[in-house]
């Protein structure tokens, strides 16, 4: 059974038929070609499909293309404009640039979903321990780097934006 | 723009040494990063698997009829279906395409389809009936090892039992620990779930795209299902998100490649979360069973271990994972002698293979284990205890391998200790207690055991659209987000200066570069590289001579700043030595070469002995975690872990320390959480919801620290860094969350109740021999010991009755030997007479026999022996057994006697006199003898005094 959607998705107005059943993760991916959401699991766990829905980060695989309709999607191919064009480096969102710098990937495939969340905690944060990055992030599996590099990523963001990080209590690191 | 496996062309310095940025995270962190499950093609059809719900089964029928008449369905596949052969397998066929006779695992596939849509493909794979005839699961290796159950497979049960037998293998030890430890199956949990496409390339073979570790491989054996040559079949590397070796062995390739076969369209496939669980190779589970002998200095004498892999139902790489079980099980220490058996057999469960750390992880948890377990046992330090037995160079291992590089245990060890402890509490909650863990660990790099293994490049210089001069690359070493294409970039930078690099995509295009697994990547491809890098100069200086006439001399030639140098300066060459430009050396033909590295030959093991060089070269790691523990509760908090890793020369440092960041988290995970559990061969957690993998509040800080020392014997001096990491984090986890709790731990991972329920305590044994009279435990050592070292150690004193060394352990500090025994003195005369009673009621009478050994323990027989009782005439024994009897129905208890306290012609009269006494009396009298027992015992064992008494006797 089909219902229309009216939405914005990275700022672009959006009006499709769909599939009332249909999940956003799969509309934003084979409808709109926005493969930059990825799907890691079936069960919410990984979090690789994170998206923004009115700037608070969701899973789109929990969330119905329908539940979008006159509501505004952000994916990882819009990131970099949610921030203004002064905040950009090299044309990307300070968190972008922080998993670049940092190297806070390796297969890369949790890194939109981790962004879009941790995107999320700077545009609402004014300071943050490391431990108060790792508690945010929890809902997102990365396989590969172990997430140090992802705290670090994500500090090397909050600096950019004005938000301050503390150390962490551990003082050797 | 979206492209597929794109070429990468940039001309940015970051030489060899350089953190340069990996050169596919710019799209990854834009979100254009194409993976395999992002991939579409026009009128592809979508691809399902119909798998087996049973472990165990016998297939009666398959039927199909249905399913094909079913709209939107292009293809249904069957066994029947499969041109060529119908089996596959990483290191040998032994792996249905689609199962025929029998599934021998749950999972296994049985039966796929190709339809317009997802929908479509899934409703066909309902309406396939399988009629199933359930067999008996095989779920318990032990049984299995043991001979029990029918065979699944034609050679039996047994995959490989591989025996290592070394220096003495019976050899003894003064101090002798035992346990036997476990390991579940990890699974390797990349993010990204199977997925792939595959189409018809027009001219009757087929193009696939696939997330593998090893295209060549994936292509073998596709090309023998489809029954293609291999030049027929087309691989391209899909994005790859994550590997872990859980992409070694093939999972849709081949099935994607026969549905495109069959129906002449393009077919994507992609797996569901359960799919990738069941589909693909895990950790092997692993039961180990060991016994450590040592010296009481702690140099280690002897290792004895069997260990039982798990292999699930097909093969696999089982093979080569039991060799790096057996060959590893020993740990870096030095191990004169010993005998390791390593074997793994088929069950029901889930296919074991490849997964990071390759057979070197599980055994790394019980060496490890032990070697706590050991200093324990002696009192020491543990990272004293591994620092001393630690491997050098120069060394020979349980194999007969020597040593020839790098063996930096001590270093690693040393440096560890000195990073400073993290500084917060343990958060001052009541039964949280702070535990500090070490561990330290070694494997193989590259493949083992005699198999030629290779890796080709091919490099093209040509003049580029703009006229200046670029290299290509052509490699098919699988990109798995470790970062090998920027490794490569960073090789031809070192080569080549500053010149635009072209890295074509990673396909079949050229000849294979081997697998992405065994930490071999980096190092094959860059010897691979380097020989052809130096080949191309040779070509372009032959163009040279061309142009600038025979050169006489020597040199050594280089490419800087477009030009090509002949050049006796280690560094840059001088302005006035023979130079061309590359663009006019290039002019009219580009300078094409391919070159394969071979790397220097291994040995196999002997079957029967074990010895052989088997592997190319090492790698060393060791880790340090700091954890608290609430042992109301039995969580576990990881506070931090740091960790120092032999790297060789490290190409990309940052890139490094993220593979130590990474691989730590694995080791963590297996650690503390990480367990595919099965139950009658069906698997209970194909989820992230109830299969848990670290997350970034379980994964504490970790502080990496690079060793580099420059291999001689590698390329560039480097060597492979992926694995070493999850070798040894686990351990030393398991290791704090021990000293946090005074629990053994050998399961791994640890769970709650582990920490909460009381454990059988772990059988460590002192064996007085003929070296215990030499070595002493000094005092200062005694008085640091744990309770339960310190009833291990001391408790023979007072024989069967622990109690009285627990009691004796509470009045510890003591000043010197004296006052230790007086101690025991002390807890047994004022015990109630019961406990008393009890003590002596353990006692061994005097021999009344020729065989005096019966019911006497070793020390009780030594000691009679020494005080020349076990040599009595017939006279004496038959007087001294009616003593015995007449004693024994008077007072209730054996005669005890302290036979080295008197001298020997007093016996027969205190004996007497004894027998006078009142029972109370006689009582308080057999207790000062039990004291006057252990009085002896002590001194003998500890401060390294010889007692007077013993000198006497």
């Amino acid at each position: 059974m089909g219902v229309t959607v009216h939405t914005r998705v990275n700022g672009q107005p959006i009006e499709r038929e769909i599939e009332a059943r249909q999940l956003l993760v799969y509309f934003l991916r084979d409808e709109l070609g926005l493969t930059g959401t990825h799907v890691g699991c079936d069960t919410s766990q990984c979090g690789a499909c994170t998206v923004w829905l009115d700037g608070r980060a969701v899973k789109s695989c929990t969330v119905l293309a329908a539940q979008v309709d006159e509501h505004e999607v952000t994916t990882v191919e819009g990131l970099a404009e949610t921030v203004p064009e002064a905040q950009r480096i090299e044309g990307l969102h300070p968190v972008q640039a922080g998993f670049w710098e940092k190297h806070g990937l390796q297969c890369g495939f949790c890194t939109p979903g981790m962004m879009m969340t941790a995107a999320e905690l700077l545009a609402n944060s004014e300071r943050l321990s490391q431990q108060e990055i790792r508690e945010a992030l929890e809902g997102n599996i990365c396989r590969c780097t172990g997430y140090q590099d992802i705290v670090d990523a994500v500090a090397f963001a909050a600096e950019k934006m004005g938000v301050s990080v503390e150390r962490d209590v551990t003082a050797s690191i | 723009m979206i492209t597929e496996n794109r070429r990468h062309t940039s001309a940015t310095p970051g030489g060899i040494g350089a953190s340069v940025s990996n050169i596919e995270a710019m799209d990854k962190v834009r979100g254009r990063f194409v993976y395999a499950n992002d991939l579409t093609r026009a009128g592809m059809l979508y691809g399902a698997t119909l798998r087996s719900p049973y472990p165990h089964a016998r297939i009666e029928a398959i039927d199909t009829q249905v399913t094909r008449r079913l709209p939107g369905v292009q293809a249904v596949l069957t066994h029947a279906d499969i041109p060529g052969r119908p089996t596959y397998g990483f290191e040998e066929p032994d792996q249905p395409v689609l199962a025929w006779d029998q599934v021998r695992y749950q999972g296994e596939p049985v039966a796929i389809v190709a339809a317009e849509s997802a929908e479509a493909a899934q409703a066909a794979l309902q309406a396939i009936t399988v009629r199933y005839v359930r067999l008996e699961p095989l779920t318990d290796p032990k049984r299995v090892a043991s001979g029990e159950g029918a065979n699944l497979h034609p050679q039996g049960n047994t995959l490989r039992r591989l025996p290592i037998v070394w220096g003495n293998p019976q050899m003894q030890a003064p101090v002798v620990v035992r346990q036997s430890y476990s390991v579940a199956m990890q699974d390797p949990a990349f993010l990204a779930p199977e997925a792939g496409l595959a189409q018809p390339d027009g001219e009757g073979g087929i193009e696939v795209w696939a997330a593998s570790q090893w295209l060549h491989a994936d292509r073998a054996q596709i090309a023998a299902a489809l029954a293609l040559p291999e030049e027929r079949v087309h691989l391209h590397l899909a994005g790859v998100g994550g590997a872990f070796g859980g992409r070694e062995d093939i999972t849709l390739q081949i099935h994607l490649a026969l549905l495109a076969q069959a129906t002449g369209r393009p077919v994507k496939m992609s797996y569901t979360r359960e799919e990738s669980f069941l589909a693909h190779a895990h950790r092997h589970p692993a039961q180990m069973w060991y016994e450590h002998g040592a010296d009481l200095d702690g140099t280690l004498r002897y290792v004895r271990a069997h260990i039982l892999l798990d292999g699930g139902a097909y093969a696999s790489s089982s093979n080569a994972v039991v060799v790096n079980a057996a060959t590893f099980a020993c740990g870096p220490y030095r191990v004169p002698n010993g005998s390791i058996e390593a074997e793994v057999v088929f069950t029901n469960h889930p296919i074991a293979g490849a997964m990071r750390g390759f057979g070197a992880v599980q055994v790394a948890f019980a060496y490890e284990a032990q070697m706590d377990r050991l200093a324990q046992a002696l009192g020491m330090d543990p990272v004293e205890l591994r620092r001393k037995n630690a491997l050098r160079t120069g060394d020979v291992l349980p194999t007969g391998q020597r040593l020839e590089g790098p063996v930096p245990v001590d270093r690693l060890l040393e440096r560890l200790q000195e990073v400073p402890l993290p500084q917060s509490a343990s958060a001052g909650f009541p039964g949280v207690h702070r535990g500090v863990g070490f561990a330290v660990a070694f494997k193989n790099i590259g493949y083992s055991s005699g198999m030629d293994d290779t890796a080709t490049v091919r490099l093209r210089m040509q003049t580029g659209e703009d006229g200046s001069p670029e290299v290509h690359l052509w490699s098919a070493a699988a990109e798995v987000g470790q970062g090998i294409r920027t490794v490569q970039r960073q090789i031809l930078t070192e080569e080549f200066g500053n010149l635009r690099i072209v890295l074509e995509p990673i396909a079949t295009d050229v000849a294979s570069a081997g697998s992405t697994s065994a930490s071999r990547q980096t190092w094959m491809t860059a010897a691979a590289l380097k020989e052809a890098c130096a080949a191309l100069r040779e070509v372009l200086w032959e163009r040279a001579e061309k142009e600038l006439g025979a050169q006489e001399g020597a040199g050594r030639l280089v490419i800087r700043e477009g030009m090509l140098w002949r050049t006796r300066e280690t560094e840059l060459p001088a302005q006035e030595e023979p130079h061309v430009s590359l663009k006019s050396l290039l002019r009219e033909t580009p300078v094409e070469v391919e070159r394969t590295h071979h790397h220097r030959p291994t040995q196999p093991l002997d079957p029967q002995t074990g010895q052989g060089n088997a592997h190319l070269d090492f790698a060393f790691v060791a880790h340090r975690a700091v954890v608290d523990v609430d042992l109301g509760s039995g969580s576990i908090r990881p506070v931090e872990l740091a960790t120092i890793q032999e790297v060789g020369r490290a190409v990309n440092p940052k890139m490094v320390s993220g593979q130590m960041e990474g691989g730590s988290a694995q080791g963590l995970g297996l650690a503390l959480m990480e367990a595919l559990e099965s139950k009658e061969g069906v698997v209970q957690n194909a989820s992230f919801e109830s299969y848990l993998v670290p997350t970034s509040e379980d994964v504490p800080p970790i502080y990496t620290e690079l060793l580099e020392e420059s291999d001689p014997s590698a390329p560039y001096g480097l060597k492979g860094v992926g694995e070493m990491p999850t070798l040894s984090s686990g351990p030393a986890i398991t290791a704090a969350v021990r000293a946090a709790s005074g629990r053994a731990l050998t399961r791994f991972p640890i769970r709650p109740e582990d920490l909460l329920l009381p454990q059988p305590n772990v059988a460590v044994f002192l064996t007085p021999t003929q070296e215990q009279e030499a070595e002493s435990l000094p005092m200062e050592q005694i008085n640091a010991m744990t309770e339960e070292h310190f009833v291990a150690t001391l408790g023979f004193a007072v024989e069967e009755s622990p109690w009285v060394a627990r009691a004796v352990f509470q009045r510890r500090p003591f000043p010197d030997p004296q006052a230790l025994a007086d101690a025991f003195r002390e807890v047994l005369i004022s015990a109630s007479p019961k406990r008393q009673r009890a003590i002596l009621m353990t006692h061994p009478e005097l021999a009344t026999a020729r065989n005096a050994a019966v019911g006497l323990s070793a020390l009780s027989r030594s000691e009679q022996a020494q005080g020349g009782f076990s040599t009595l005439d017939d006279g004496a024994l038959s007087w001294w057994r009616r003593f015995n009897h007449l004693y024994r129905i008077k007072f209730g208890f054996p005669y005890v006697f302290a036979l080295r306290a008197h001298a020997e012609e007093d016996r027969v009269s205190v004996a007497r006199a004894r027998l006078r006494n009142a029972p109370a009396i006689e009582l308080a009298c057999a207790i000062e003898e039990v004291s006057q027992i252990a009085r002896t015992r002590i001194l003998d064992r500890v401060g390294g005094l010889q007692s007077v008494m013993e000198r006497e006797a």
